[in-house]
């Protein structure tokens, strides 16, 4: 009789196995991995993005130990109307446009320098690519040696004897392109990274059909090469420009910002702003600005990576 | 039956998932609770071992540098707590505290702020006020008036008390004395500007002195001026020859158009670009360690900095010119006054903490500000504000530069300790070092426009009427 009630019970069970698996349906499974992830995107990226656009319209200082007061768009009017905010603008427009121009050139140009593998040529890349890995503040500060007038290798591989050379980081001139020297031996190898990965990418074929129609390399270049890697340069390029725009680390390191205003760029001014002024509140609507630069041009980018992609 | 396990290990699996996100949110969330001594994360590794002793613990936090270590030093003979100083790196020292002033956090009981963050500790509350107990427990009376302003009170004038003054500092200078006193040297000068070699005792003989050192052929240049862009350097370097000058920051009810922007200031900022022109090339960012890596590698006869980085300089073991390496203080500006620029910390008690913990901290302050710790203090190597020690010759004699420090202690003057200071300093960091450096626009021109943005931010903040 008991035996009969164990085997009774053993069959029911698997009953009851199927309702919990029904209550678990594919669709329920795929909710229970969902959501973790989207709480998580709410809670660390969705909830601040929205509170700081709140706090973008209120005077709050973080330490003031005061709720903040709604003043409207006064804190735009005052970035937008200040005219060293401006300078700022330009400085970080001018480092954008040259730094990820030159990444772009260097950094393409090594890529057909090492598409074709040679002796030693996997070490080389390696080398290469070792900039980019290493921290922005730990490179500031060593090319803020590099580039001394007195003892620095910069001026010195220039032809300059100690002490008579340019100040790179003393001249408001050369200032902005020592940051932009800097930058691209950092991340043209990025850049170049990308470039390699298209070029590996492209069929020998096409090159084998046009040697065949006796193309010119320039050609080749043009027709072939430069096409097929396009797509991935102009990702390369978006993700510079999104990185170049917030340039931070990089200038406190070398610069400070300085000579005068000569390197100060959006980002560094952000974090005066935020930091040591604790102006929460102007910090959070320069913020809202430089996002909406950025998403601005990013989609300007993405346009012209659909066309690409579209022919 | 396949259908049955593969629902089972689905459920196990989930079970799993979730357990295991469960532990990590508990413990990702539990690590962020808990007393500072709790807390690993908030140890600086320079932070020296914690002392033992009965009775509770308190956090001091400090900026990473010598005076920081002669602290905890001193601390481990309080016997009423356990005492330990944590030591932040200069250039997040602010940052750091004023994070923590944001939260409301309990992570520090005691803050050896800046003489700048008075305005700021005392007005939005950070700070405990110490008025009541300040001249009948903490042994007020025994300072030096000039550091009781300087570290402890605000407003200014208002008897009110936020600090104790712990590390009084102030801008001096380090010279060569081999340089100084080598006879070929003197014949040379004196043959040049008609007067003899020593230190100088004018602005315009330090500027004659620093030309005439200046020898880009043999990498010798006259002076180490600060330059730097960020915080406060460039700011406090010009201080010394503005106060010097005769001119100010404004007045006490914060007017500063008329006053910064005069003829005496001007002056005094043309005089310290000209100064830069004798400083070695790449010193357009220069700060305390800039000018003590241009006189330990003997590329400057006179080096501007403040007297707490001196120690080093006296030292052999870090400068090979420490024998023959001599101290003054500055000299004085055209109208005969001489003023140094303040440097220096006050300590507070942190608002947050609980009241026992403030009663501890209030206890560990009667001790600290006691002659015989203070004397112990000045021994270790720390700069007290104690006038009794500091005109004691034992103190004059203790080092060779305590003498020209205990006199610029009695001329020290300071940038304002409002609570938007730091607006305040970004711009005057930024125009000053335009002019100096880039050597954009006039000093009249720089000076006026500090005064206007001055006083802007002065209304905004509800200081100056409109």
């Amino acid at each position: 009789m008991d035996q009969a009630k164990s085997t009774r019970q053993t069959f029911v069970s698997p009953t009851v196995s199927m309702h919990h698996r029904r209550t678990l349906s594919d669709d329920a499974l795929r909710r229970l991995f969902l959501w973790p992830t989207l709480l998580l995107l709410i809670a660390f990226n969705i909830f601040p993005l929205l509170y700081s656009l709140g706090l973008s319209f209120t005077d709050f200082s973080a330490i003031a130990n005061q709720p903040p007061n709604f003043i409207g768009l006064q804190n735009y009017r005052d970035i937008l109307s200040d005219p060293q905010l401006w300078i700022y603008f330009r400085n970080t427009g001018f480092y954008v446009v040259v730094s990820v121009a030159l990444e772009t050139l260097v950094g393409f140009g090594l890529a057909l320098l090492l598409r074709r593998k040679f002796r030693g040529s996997g070490l080389i890349t390696t080398l290469i690519l070792t900039p980019m890995m290493l921290s922005p503040v730990v490179v500031g500060l060593f090319w803020k040696l590099i580039f001394n007038p007195n003892y620095g290798i910069f001026n010195y591989l220039l032809g300059y004897p100690p002490g008579r050379g340019p100040d790179w980081l003393g001249n408001p001139t050369l200032a902005i392109w020592a940051v932009v020297i800097v930058d691209v031996w950092m991340w043209a190898p990025y850049v170049m990274l990308l470039c390699l990965a298209g070029l590996s990418a492209i069929p020998d074929y096409l090159y084998e059909a046009a040697e065949i129609d006796r193309a010119s390399p320039l050609f080749t270049f043009w027709r072939i090469t430069l096409p097929m890697v396009a797509p991935l340069l102009l990702i390369a390029v978006l993700f510079r420009t999104i990185e170049a725009f917030k340039t931070f680390d990089l200038v406190m390191g070398l610069t400070g910002g300085g000579p005068g205003d000569a390197t100060e760029l959006v980002a560094v001014n952000l974090y005066r702003i935020a930091f040591p002024n604790w102006q929460t509140g102007k910090a959070s609507a320069l913020a809202y600005i430089v996002l909406v630069l950025i998403i601005g041009v990013s989609n300007i980018y993405i346009k012209y990576l659909n066309q690409i992609k579209g022919d | 039956m396949s259908q049955r396990g593969k629902g089972l290990s689905r459920r196990m699996f989930l079970r799993g998932v979730l357990a295991g996100g469960g532990t990590l949110l508990l413990t990702a969330c539990g690590g962020t609770t808990g007393t500072p001594t709790d807390v690993p994360s908030i140890q600086s590794t320079a932070t020296p071992p914690a002392v033992s002793g009965p009775g509770t613990n308190l956090t001091i936090i400090w900026a990473e540098w010598d005076p920081s270590n002669y602290l905890q030093e001193l601390v481990a003979e309080y016997p009423n707590a356990t005492v330990r100083v944590v030591q932040e790196p200069w250039g997040s020292f602010g940052n750091k505290v004023f994070t923590e002033f944001a939260a409301k956090g309990t992570a520090y009981d005691l803050v050896v702020g800046d003489s700048q963050w008075l305005g700021q500790g005392a007005t939005q509350g950070h700070y405990v006020e110490l008025t009541d107990v300040f001249y009948s427990e903490l042994n007020g009376r025994a300072l030096a008036p000039a550091t009781v302003t300087a570290y402890a009170e605000y407003p200014k004038g208002s008897g009110k008390f936020w600090a104790y003054p712990l590390e009084g500092d102030a801008c001096g200078w380090s010279y060569r004395r081999d340089l100084f006193e080598d006879p070929q040297e003197m014949a040379n000068y004196k043959a040049r500007y008609n007067r003899d070699l020593g230190i100088p005792k004018t602005w315009a003989e330090l500027r004659d002195i620093a030309e005439f050192f200046t020898r880009p052929d043999k990498n010798l240049y006259g002076v180490s001026i600060y330059t730097q862009k960020d915080y406060d350097a460039i700011t406090m370097g010009y201080q010394n020859t503005m106060f010097s000058w005769g001119g100010e920051w404004g007045t006490n009810d914060y007017k500063v158009l008329g006053v910064l922007n005069s003829q005496e200031n001007a002056e005094a900022l043309e005089f310290y670009r000209e100064l830069y022109r004798f400083c070695p090339p790449g010193s357009s960012n220069d700060f305390w360690q800039e000018s003590i890596n241009h006189f330990v590698g003997g590329q400057v006869a006179m080096a501007m900095n403040y007297f707490a980085f001196f120690p080093g300089l006296a030292n052999e073991a870090t400068n090979k010119y420490a024998k023959t390496t001599g101290f003054f203080s500055n000299p004085v500006g055209p109208t005969g006054k001489s003023y140094s620029a303040l440097g220096g910390q006050g300590i507070s008690i942190v608002q947050y903490i609980s009241p026992e913990k403030q009663a501890a901290a209030m206890e560990f302050l009667k001790w600290l500000a006691k002659d015989e710790t203070q004397q112990k203090w000045a021994e270790l190597g720390g700069y007290t504000c104690n006038a009794n020690i500091l005109n004691s010759q034992s103190f004059l004699e203790n080092t060779p530069f305590n003498r020209a420090f205990a006199e610029s202690m009695q001329k020290v003057k300071d940038f304002w300790a409002v609570p938007v200071y730091s607006e305040l300093l970004e711009v005057s960091q930024r125009e000053l070092h335009k002019f100096v450096v880039n050597g954009e626009g006039t000093a009249q021109s720089t000076l006026e426009t500090i005064a206007r943005e001055h006083e802007d931010i002065f209304k905004k903040a509800g200081l100056l009427k409109a």
